[in-house]
């Protein structure tokens, strides 16, 4: 075996090293999901009692609603927002327009928790009451940037020329938008409304600042049970979010937006 | 494009939904079709029927939400109108309430149970004619200790500082709290104004810190039934429910002495359903509701009615229901005013070290 | 017609970023400058106390160790992603989309949920305990929950794919040839690997860099449930001053702090960017 050879056995050891690293946990917690043994991690038969028990559990399951509407609502207000912010910056030239563009970026970058601190802050002294509307609110924010990036970069790719000949052609302009710019930035659009579906599903930092009356989301429902370890319950609830996840990228990726929405977070 | 159009359809469908289902925005009147109620409470500190109960008796619709620290608590409820009809501070955190104008006076004519509570748990110090608050549950902070792992007979706050059990301690994470074992051993009030009373705790909870493994409120709990942990500063309740689990885990209360705390009913200023909130604390006074929580959480009652209806062996427990002479080495946290800014920066700075 | 046109796709996104966006952060750098009274309320008297605070020894301590700890978390992402990115880069079309999937998958699933996965798996009377305690292969537990080294495998394992995409990316961008031809001029890999292949993915190294250590500083959630609320990390500092200490000033100097080291990270970064790409377009 040459030496290039054996370079090459060892990267791939590494990577699939690394695969199993990534993926070991969550197996771990699917697996002891059917456990029966209560406390200790020690395999003593299978159960699905766990999921029973998930399904009788009304605070969960209230959490699961907000979490719906959080996500369904937010989603699709930053998904217009963010999408005109990104038309707004390929169209337009005006005062300000570098400050804009850093600040639909500064919602990604900023770490979570001085946004968190922000708007609670904020909320405070406009006394606005906290509930489910806050926390969409708060998501609303965030998530236009998400769907500002990847709409972006489409239209980036897409160019001025097609507008331009369309408008050249004498369409108005909501005839080249509706029959040109849209279709073409239309896959975008959707990876940005599921991208920002996702991360909505996900945020537990900012919703815990936010949220208020009946505003309990289900990742501060798993934070509390974590925290009092209920343990075979959230390796259930665990498993189930897993599944969702997947379902919702098996989607993703049959729309073909996912390397589109990888590189964009990756560059 | 049908996929797009049917998802903006989904998406406008969420839409309305939520603007009519997530009725957060809109406090529900007293005179609704539905009544609501929204109810502020501790993890886990309350039976699995209590709420189902008495949605189904009164047709109400309970939104019940929870938090884990006195100080989270007053972050939400300082928020202005926080829309909860109903919170369960404790005692200390009653008083700073009041005197931030908080809370609205109870109508004691809607809640004629009150006179179930045992009158050493009425006209408490923090709210002397029950103008405001309504105890609800009351309970010790002591150590709990796995017997399993320590053998030897352990009374005192000094055990957090034995070397043996390095790694194996767990303190309660809060500025009140967590600063108790050094206080008491110093032989100090957990009410102390003094600095250097403070800077001294301080000094030695430093010098415990190398020691700790977590400083907890909650996860201590787990921790203790499957053996990470072995010795927790801890709640009374919260080590009954250990113990159900793990009968190795027992609770003491220091002979230096700790502190008792009730948690109270309280209904924070600009309620939206201030009535249904009356006739829910009216219920949870009633002595089958107040035993059936006490027998959940483990937690003890100030309810006299209830009494009988308690686990027998919840009751004979002397660290639940402390007889008079441990009663009388326990404190009750106070209001400490200014002083409340030197915890909070002797605690951070434990917890910073 | 055109302007109006351009106020109604402009005007919402930024009229809601001004209100819900920039002016909270507005109002808490306005807060880092007031006093807390005794109930947590503000006191509005100007002072700058809250940042001499900040780099008191004892806070500054604090924010020295949520340095360190982000800055070894992205070294080992580094030394753990660029083999792999590597590897991902030069299979096959079909391979590389899997693996792509396969790693962005866990990105995906709830953060909490996998946190809790290294609690059930780390903690004493844990799975990896119990597993090498039954082979024999230790004789006590290891005590790795609620330890530094509990956060730091905590954030590997959150932002790992971080630190591979963007290198990924670079390394994808790099002619096949090129490599080839180092080979044919008689470089040896390792050679042809530090003088060719590590400059020109240079850039890619440096953003997952950025993009790993960036949420490491403000991080919250792996340090209070996999470092037991005590190796405090900056994030739980703001979340006490907010929620518990109830010292929302201070809170706000702190966060402000994280923001500005952050920035100027992400500044440094654009400049290098742009100043590299200048040179590129030079030299053509």
């Amino acid at each position: 075996m040459s030496k290039f050879n054996a370079g090459r056995f060892f990267l791939g050891l590494h990577a699939w090293g690394v695969f199993a690293f990534i993926y070991a946990p969550i197996l771990i917690l699917i697996v002891f999901s059917f456990n029966q043994e209560r406390i200790n991690a020690v395999w003593t038969g299978f159960t699905l009692d766990w999921y029973r028990r998930l399904l009788t559990d009304a605070d969960l399951l209230d959490s699961v609603y907000n979490s719906l509407v959080v996500g369904l609502t937010s989603t699709a207000i930053a998904t217009i927002l963010g999408t005109m912010a990104a038309l707004a910056m390929h169209r337009y030239v005006f005062r300000g327009k570098k400050l804009f563009d850093a600040i639909l970026y500064l919602p990604i970058v900023i770490p979570e928790i001085v946004m968190a601190v922000s708007l609670l802050t904020f909320y405070v002294f406009i006394q606005l009451t906290l509930g489910l509307v806050s926390v969409i609110i708060a998501h609303i924010t965030f998530n236009i940037a998400f769907v500002f990036v990847i709409v972006q970069a489409r239209l980036a790719g897409m160019g001025s020329d097609l507008e331009n000949a369309a408008a050249d052609l004498g369409a108005t302009s909501w005839q080249t938008f509706r029959f040109v710019t849209l279709p073409v930035i239309a896959p975008g659009v959707i990876s940005g409304a599921l991208l920002a579906f996702t991360i909505s599903w996900d945020d537990f930092m900012i919703a815990f600042f936010t949220a208020g009356v009946g505003g309990t989301t289900l990742p501060m429902r798993v934070y509390s049970m974590i925290k009092f370890g209920v343990t075979p319950e959230i390796n259930a609830i665990s498993t189930i979010t897993i599944l969702f996840t997947m379902l919702l990228i098996l989607l993703a990726v049959r729309l073909e937006g996912i390397f589109k929405t990888a590189k964009t977070i990756g560059t | 494009m049908i996929r797009f159009r049917s998802l903006i359809l989904v998406v406008i469908a969420a839409l309305i939904t939520a603007s009519c289902g997530g009725s957060g925005t809109t406090p529900a009147g007293d005179n609704e079709r539905t009544p609501r109620l929204n109810f502020y409470n501790w993890s886990y500190y309350i039976a699995d029927e209590t709420i189902p109960d008495f949605e189904r008796e009164f047709g109400v619709r309970v939104r019940y939400d929870n938090f884990s620290s006195n100080s989270e608590l007053l972050a939400k409820l300082q928020a202005g109108a926080s829309g909860y009809d109903l919170a369960v501070p404790s005692d200390y955190m009653v008083q700073i309430m009041i005197n931030l104008e908080l809370l609205q006076p109870l109508r004691t004519e809607n809640i004629p149970n009150l006179e179930n509570i045992q009158s050493r748990f009425r006209n408490l110090p923090f709210d002397p004619d029950n103008r405001y608050s309504i105890p609800y549950q009351w309970g010790t902070t002591g150590i709990a200790i796995n017997t399993r792992f320590v053998t030897e007979e352990v009374d005192s706050w000094g055990v957090f500082w034995d070397e043996r059990y390095r790694g194996r301690i767990s303190i309660l994470d809060d500025m009140r709290s967590g600063l108790v074992p050094a206080l008491k051993l110093l032989g100090y009030s957990v009410n102390t104004r003094d600095e250097a009373e403070l800077r001294e705790a301080r000094d030695l909870m430093f010098e415990q810190k190398p020691l700790v493994r977590t400083y907890s409120s909650e996860t201590y709990m787990d921790l203790l039934k499957s053996g990470d942990i072995w010795i927790a500063q801890g709640w009374s309740g919260d080590i009954y429910q250990v113990t159900r689990e793990n009968p190795d885990v027992i609770f003491i209360i220091p002979k230096e002495g700790s502190y008792v705390w009730v948690d109270n009913l309280v209904i924070p200023k600009g309620a939206p359903n201030r009535t249904t909130a009356e006739a829910f604390i009216n219920y949870l006074l009633r002595p089958q509701v107040s035993a059936a929580i006490s027998n959940y959480t483990g937690y003890s009652s100030p309810n006299r009615a209830a009494l009988p209806l308690i686990n027998p062996d919840l009751l004979a427990d002397t660290s639940m229901y402390p007889p008079d002479d441990v009663m009388d080495r326990l404190e009750f946290l106070e209001d400490v005013g200014q002083a409340t800014l030197l915890y909070n920066r002797m605690w951070n700075e434990v917890k910073a070290r | 017609m055109k302007s109006l046109q351009k106020y109604i796709t402009l005007g919402p996104p930024a009229i809601w970023l001004g209100i819900f966006f920039v002016a909270p952060l507005l109002i808490i750098f306005v807060y880092s400058f007031f006093e807390r009274g005794i109930y947590g309320d503000i006191v509005y008297t100007f002072s700058l106390d809250n940042y001499l605070r900040a780099i008191d020894p004892l806070y500054a301590k604090t924010l020295w160790r949520s340095t360190w700890i982000s800055v070894v978390s992205t070294l080992i992402c580094l030394v753990l992603g660029y083999p792999l990115a590597w590897y991902i880069a030069r299979q096959s079309a079909k391979m590389k989309k899997l693996l792509l999937v396969l790693l962005i998958v866990p990105f995906w699933t709830n953060f909490l949920v996998r946190t809790y996965a290294w609690i059930f798996i780390l903690r004493t009377e844990g799975l990896l305990n119990n597993t090498l305690l039954s082979l024999g292969l230790i004789s006590s537990p290891l005590e790795i929950l609620f330890t530094q080294t509990a956060v730091i495998i905590g954030l590997v394992y959150t932002y790992l794919p971080f630190m591979v995409l963007p290198i990924y990316v670079s390394i994808e961008k790099l002619d096949r040839a090129l490599f080839d031809a180092c080979r044919d001029l008689g470089a040896t890999s390792w050679q042809s690997f530090k003088s060719i292949m590590l400059p020109l993915t240079k850039p890619g190294i440096i953003s997952g860099c950025i993009l790993v250590f960036v949420p490491c500083l403000g991080a919250y959630i792996t340090p209070d449930l996999l470092g037991g609320a005590k190796s405090l990390m900056v994030g739980n500092l703001i979340q006490v001053q907010f929620l518990a200490a109830r010292d929302w000033p201070f809170g706000a100097a702190l966060s402000f702090i994280v923001m500005a080291i952050v920035l100027l990270l992400l500044f440094a970064y654009a400049r290098w960017g742009t100043n590299n790409f200048d040179k590129a377009a030079e030299a053509k």
